[in-house]
Formats: C-alpha cells, structure tokens, sequence
C-alpha cells in the first residue's frame, strides 16, 4: 500500500516535471523578452544612481544643509568643483547636467560653462570663483536641484508622472498650472479607450452574433472576413485611414460630391482625435469581435425559442435571455480593447495630429526625444498599475475566471 | 370532461413542410387532437417529428396546410402569443437565473404580479415536487430536477397545450421510467393538452391517449396504444411497436375477410388488413407470443413445422428462435408458466398460430 503510494507520488512528480520541461522555453522566452526588461524599467523609474555616483562628496556635504539659512558652506562649493572637474573628464557631465536640468531648468548650459571655467582654476574661494562665473550659483535653487537628482532612489519621476512636485520643505504640491500635461493626457487616454471600447463593442456584437448563428461553414468564412485586417500591416491599415479621412480624401470628395458639405466646409476626420478614434477603432475590433463569439457560440440558440415560446418579446429575449449570458465574453472583449487602446501608440501617432496623442505617445517622446527615461517608466508604472487596477475591479464584480477568452 | 373532450384542440390540415423546396420533410398531415388528449408522435430519427412540433410552436411555418387552434388558424400569430408551453429535448433552462426565476419568466414578461406569481412558483414547484430547490442554479440539478424544472417552466403560466419534444431523451432508463409515469400524474392533475414527441416505443405507450406513428414525414397509422400493438395496419408500425414476425408472402386466394398467402414454402391464412388481390405481394405480421409449439393439432388454423434453433431465457418468458417458412430467424416466446414441455436445440416441432393473429399487411421493399 504504502509502496504503491510511493509510486504514485514518483510517476506524480514526474509528470509534473515533463509538463514543465515543456513550458520551460517559453517561460525563459518570456523572461529574457518581458519580464527582464519590464523589471529594468520599472526600477529605473525609481532609481537614478547618475547624479549620485558623479558628486558623492558633494551629496554628502549637502545632507548638513538644510536649505533654509541661505547658500551652503564653503566646503560644498569646494567639494562640488572638484567633482564637476572630474565629471568632465570622465566626459558624464552630460548626463548628470541633463538630470538636474530636469528639475531645474536652465542649468545645463550654466553647468557645462562652469566646468569649462573651472578646468584652470586651482584654489578657492570657490563660493566667489563659482557666483562670478555664473548667477546660478547663488541660487539655493540650484542646490535644491543638485541634492533632489543626488538621491538614488527618487519619487521624482513618479510625482512628475502625476503632474505633482515636491517642494524644497519635502511637501508633495501640485504642479504649478501651465506644467500639469501627465493627468489630463491620462484622462483622455482613458476616455478616448472608453470611447473606442463602446464603439468596439456596438460594431462588434452583432458581427459576433451573427457569426454565433449562422451556420458553421459560414461562420468559418465571415471568421476568416474579420481577421482579413491581421493579414496586411497595421502601418498599411492605418495608412489607408489617411487616404480615406483626410481633407482631400475619398470621403469628403464623396459628401462633397453628394452635395451634403461644399468644398471649403471639407470636415477634419483625420490628424486630431476623430482619426485617432476611428482607426483604433478599426484596429481593435477584431479583439472584440473573437472573446464575444466564442462565448456566443457556446450559448444554446434553442434558449431564444424557448423565451418565445414563454411569452417573451424578442427585446425581452434578448436582454433577459441572451445578453446575461453573453457578458463573460463582453467583459473579456471590453478588458482586452480597452487595455490594447490604453497603451497603443503606432495609430495615434500616425493619425492622432497633436489634439489625438494618447500617454503612449508620451511615453516614447521621452524614450526617443527627451531621453528622460526615468519619467518614460514612471509613466507606465502608473499605466500598468491602472491596468491591475481595472482587472482587479473585474475580478471583483464579474470574476476572471467567467472571463470568455477561447 | 363529457362535451370538452369532443372538441378539437388542435387541428393539422393537410401540413407539408419542406426545408430545402424539394423534399418534403412532412407530407400532408391530418390529425385532428382533442382537448385534454394526450397525443405522441413517435418515428424514428429525421421522421420529422421536431418539425410538426416547430411548426405548432410557431417556429417553422408549414409549406402547404394550415394549424388550427380552437379551431382559428394560427400561421400569423407569432409563437410567442399562441400561449403554447413547450419542454425542449435539452431542457433550455436559462443557466444564469435560479430555478425561481426561471419559473417567474414566462409570468414576468406577462406582467403577473409579483404576488400572484410567487404562488404559481410555489404551486408548480409542488407539482413537480421540487419545492424548496428555488434557489438553486439549473446546474446545480440532477439531469432528472432540470428535466422536472423544464416541464414545470412549461406549466407554469397554465397554458392549455403543451408541446414536448423528446423530453426524456437524455436521461437513463430507471430515471426515464420514473418520470413517464410523473409525466402522466401531471396530464391528470392538471387537465392539460399534450403533443409528445419521442422515438421511444415504450414512453410512447406508457403515456399516451393515442400515438402516430411517424415515418419519413408520413403518419403510418394513428391509434391507441393497444390499437397500435395489436392492430398494426403498416408493416412499419408492427415492426416499430414491440417485437413481430414479419414474412413476405404472395396472396393467393381472397375470401371476405381472410386471405390465403404462400410464404416460404407455405400457404398460410391471414386476416385481411391491406386491400389485396390474387398475386399481390403482401408482409405477414405473427406477434411471437401468439404463435403454439406442439399445441393440439388441428386447434389452430395455421399450423407449420419447424426446428428449434436456439433457445433463450429471459426469466419471465422463453424465447425461441425456430426455422419455420423458409426463415431461420421465426421467434416465439412463452411466457415462464410451470408445466410447459421442455424443449431442445434441434427437435423438429409443429407450430401454429390463428389466421386472426396472422395480419397480412401492406408488401414493404427493403
Ligand atoms: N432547420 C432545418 N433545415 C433543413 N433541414 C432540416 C431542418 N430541421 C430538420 N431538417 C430535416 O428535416 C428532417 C426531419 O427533421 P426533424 O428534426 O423533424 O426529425 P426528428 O423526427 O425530430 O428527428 P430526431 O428524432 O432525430 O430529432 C430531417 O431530414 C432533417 O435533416
Ligand atoms: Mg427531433
């Protein structure tokens, strides 16, 4: 008996061993192309070890003045020489110029002529050296700026991501007026999703429904008919929404045409927020349209008869009978539009003018352009965050294992 | 029930149905349901069973023909509004509504108060006696209970006619039995019309008032159970209902009521049920318990002889398989009665049977 157990519990853990030699490329696939990178940024969104790793000594120094009693002693001065002469010939002052130049604006260039001006220079006074050679340096401004980008691990770029700032006392305050862009680009990207999500969801449904009900061969060709747009190039697709929207395109030619606007009255469908809207829209209607079926597919179309047969309305059957028992596939195809359209970036920047970016568009700004990397993580820290956010929400209410995906 | 027994319920005229334009899945049906009656269709698979019901419900419209519902036509109404209460084969309780809700839909989208339907709810829920499972989810029945809950959601709203299609089909043997007979407790107590479908001969004859026999889109023979069994006018019908002897034979004499057919080598007499003439080929139908081993000769007016072939006991009775007529497989049973003689694989025996027992019915190619 007891041998026999033993056996079982061998062939068990053996079985448990095959099953994960198969998963296992893929969990290392998965490792080295999502996870690795995924955690990299994540850190980098909290972590900026430049600044601190460049001026140490002056870090240091700074951590005994408390900002509040005027300029810092003149050991900082000192200590902040040297290592700036240093930073310029290990040729990093770029980038730790560039970090508090964030915080900071203007001292990059203030920075890189102060080194320049320094490399002679020898013996203090730095304090008076330094306040000739540029204003900055009697600023405490520009101390608060070199000890808030000292810190290793910073709040920075994640207070920055919510349009918030923390003031020299170490209160957190909102951005002042005109620099606030992060939360109003969040709201939008969630309404424009919103928006997509419905459209999705109300040029979807009776596609999915009727593939639902139509018989197997043809429900295999109008299959086929809504996947037709993953055969060509999202480039290609969202190109030919140009074509389409655009002033001088088939669709103002044709309503033009058809004498229902005149020729200066040509509608702007394209380069603002409608285009955006319309080509998301196309594009993410295909991940609607699958959960919904498979999850219409699964229910009994007898069940309509028999709501008939009750007394029901067919607005009565459909409501009551048929629309409850589609909703896992709903939610799934809701979750998955909405989450695709919150971090979609190509379409946007393609179609989107500058009235239709979405966070995305932000966020690869400061990947390629701005360079400022740390704010780029933060800001999909909080896009990831709102996602676990909405899934836990749908877990709660509908629970994700009634989630309709195949 | 006296003058409301007399009247038509439901009344199929001259109904043709066809899926495709050229085959005709139902062929000009005329049946005429009392009220109160409880009717079966019973066939084999693709007969066209489902189709009749269909088109009853409201959900196929007939190709040629009317349906009359207390005697007013009804292909305009749409099913909704004829009021009819229909049990599907697979149930199709709603699975994300409780049981009570499922009961409660048909009285809420006929607006019924929510007082007054609380106690249908309650009273169909007796009636099917599954008081107290309310609130249970449909999948959290038996195959039995969701079968209970099916018919008792046709029920509910106390439709006149109910329609069941195959109801029972996907339940075992013990459990179908059981509910036979609570399908036919039901059609007492409440009084209701009901057209059944199945293509189970025994369900059938369990519960049935009369039963059609229904092959390929064509009503073989129309009858009580009893009718059926014993007065099977269709080779079909004496094959599909219980067990029969069926010879091809040759008519070769007519006499009123009786005629002479030469089967296998034999001449045998048979009672006429198919009009029939000298030379036209006929089907013998001899039910097995009907047919005497080694009875007293000259008793019967068929009498043959035959070699027992194989012998099988079936506790209550003793079936034989004889060689008789020129077939190996003519099958006789005898019920268990202690004292009958003993039999062997082998012995020669005379057989007979009464030209009464003997039904020469219509000549069937297969
Ligand atoms: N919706 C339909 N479209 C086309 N042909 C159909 C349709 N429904 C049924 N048929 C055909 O009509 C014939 C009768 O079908 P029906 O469903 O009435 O048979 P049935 O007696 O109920 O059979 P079963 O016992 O298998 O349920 C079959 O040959 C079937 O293929
Ligand atoms: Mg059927």
């Amino acid at each position: 008996m007891a041998g026999s157990l033993r056996v079982s519990a061998r062939l068990h853990r053996r079985a448990q061993l095959r099953a994960f030699g198969l998963v296992a490329p893929l969990l290392i696939f998965v490792g080295l192309t999502f996870v690795t990178p995924l955690a990299t940024m994540l850190v980098r969104s909290v972590y900026d070890p430049v600044v601190a790793d460049a001026l140490p000594e002056t870090q240091m120094l700074l951590k005994d003045w408390d900002g509040e009693e005027g300029l810092p002693s003149e050991a900082v001065y000192a200590a902040v020489a040297k290592e700036l002469k240093r930073a310029g010939a290990e040729r990093t002052l770029g980038q730790v110029a560039s970090r508090i130049n964030r915080v900071q604006g203007g001292l990059r260039s203030a920075l890189a002529r102060t080194e320049r001006a320094l490399r002679d220079v020898e013996q203090g006074p730095w304090r008076e050296t330094m306040g000739a050679i540029d204003p900055i340096w009697a600023d405490p401004a520009t101390w608060h700026a070199i000890q808030a980008t000292g810190e290793r691990f910073t709040s920075r770029h994640y207070l920055n991501a919510l349009d918030l700032q923390r003031l020299p006392s170490g209160a957190v305050v909102a951005q002042p007026q005109e620099r606030r862009i992060y939360l109003r680009l969040f709201w939008r990207t969630i309404i424009v999703s919103s928006i997509i999500t419905l459209l999705c969801l109300a040029l979807g449904y009776p596609i999915a429904l009727l593939i639902a009900r139509s018989p197997p061969h043809r429900a295999n060709l109008l299959l086929i008919l809504v996947l037709v747009p993953f055969w060509t190039s999202l480039l290609v697709r969202t190109t030919a929404w140009i074509v389409l929207l655009q002033t001088q395109g088939v669709l103002n030619d044709l309503l033009v045409v058809l004498g229902l606007i005149n020729d200066d009255g040509r509608l702007a469908m394209v380069y603002n927020m409608t285009g955006t809207i319309v080509a998301m829209t196309h594009v993410l209607l295909p991940f609607m349209v699958l959960p919904l079926y498979s999850v219409m597919r699964g229910i009994p179309s007898v069940h309509m008869k028999a709501a008939a047969s009750l007394g029901a309305k067919p607005l009565q059957a459909f409501l009551r009978v048929y629309w409850p028992q589609s909703l896992p596939g709903v939610g799934a195809g809701a979750l998955l539009v909405f989450i695709l359209a919150i971090g979609y970036y190509i379409t946007p920047a393609l179609v989107g003018g500058s009235d239709g970016q979405l966070i995305s568009n932000m966020i690869a700004y400061h990947m390629q352009t701005s360079l400022n990397w740390g704010l780029a993580a933060a800001l999909g820290g909080v896009l990831l965050v709102g996602v676990l956010v909405l899934y836990a929400v749908y877990d709660r209410l509908v629970g994700v294992e009634r989630m309709g995906l195949g | 029930m006296g003058n409301r027994a007399r009247t038509a319920h439901v009344e199929f005229r001259g109904i043709s149905k066809s899926y495709d334009g050229r085959t005709l899945v139902v062929k000009n049906l005329d049946l005429s349901i009392r009220t109160g009656e409880f009717v079966t269709f019973l066939g084999p698979s693709g007969s066209g069973k489902t189709t009749i019901l269909m088109m009853l419900a409201g959900f196929q419209s007939p190709t040629a023909g009317e349906i009359l519902l207390d005697g007013r036509p009804i292909q305009d109404l749409p099913a909704r509004k004829r009021g009819i209460g229909m049990v599907f084969q697979n149930y199709a309780l709603f699975p994300h509504m409780t049981v009570g809700a499922n009961l409660a839909f048909p009285l809420e989208v006929r607006n019924v108060g929510a007082e007054e339907r609380t106690e249908l709810v309650d009273r169909v829920l007796r009636l099917v006696r599954l008081e107290g499972f309310a609130d249970r989810r449909p999948s959290q029945l038996s195959g039995g209970q969701q079968q209970r809950v099916a018919i008792a959601r046709a029920l509910v709203f106390e439709p006149e006619l109910v329609l069941m299609d195959e109801p029972l089909g996907a339940l075992d043997r013990s459990l179908r039995d059981e509910m036979q007979y609570e399908i036919r407790r039901i059609h007492r107590t409440l009084d209701v019309t009901v057209v059944y479908v199945t293509h189970d001969q025994q369900e059938a004859m369990v519960m049935s008032d009369r039963i059609a026999v229904l092959r390929e889109g064509i009503v073989e023979q129309i009858a009580v159970p009893e009718g059926l069994y014993e007065e099977p006018e269709r080779a079909f019908v004496a094959r599909f209902i219980g067990e029969s002897n069926l010879l091809k034979g040759r008519v070769t004499a007519v006499l009123d009521e009786v005629c002479e057919v030469e089967t296998g080598g034999e001449k045998v007499h048979a009672l006429k049920v198919v009009a029939c003439e000298t030379g036209d080929p006929v089907t013998l139908s001899i039910r097995p318990e009907r047919v005497a081993i080694n009875s007293v000769p000259g008793r019967y007016k068929n009498e043959v002889s035959a070699t027992v072939e194989d012998l099988t006991f079936l506790g209550d009775q003793l079936r034989v398989r004889l060689t008789a007529c020129g077939r190996s497989d003519f099958i006789v049973t005898i019920p268990n009665i202690v004292g009958h003689s003993p039999l062997l694989r082998g012995d020669s025996v005379r057989i007979g049977w009464t030209a009464l027992d003997c039904r020469a019915l219509n000549h069937e190619r297969s």
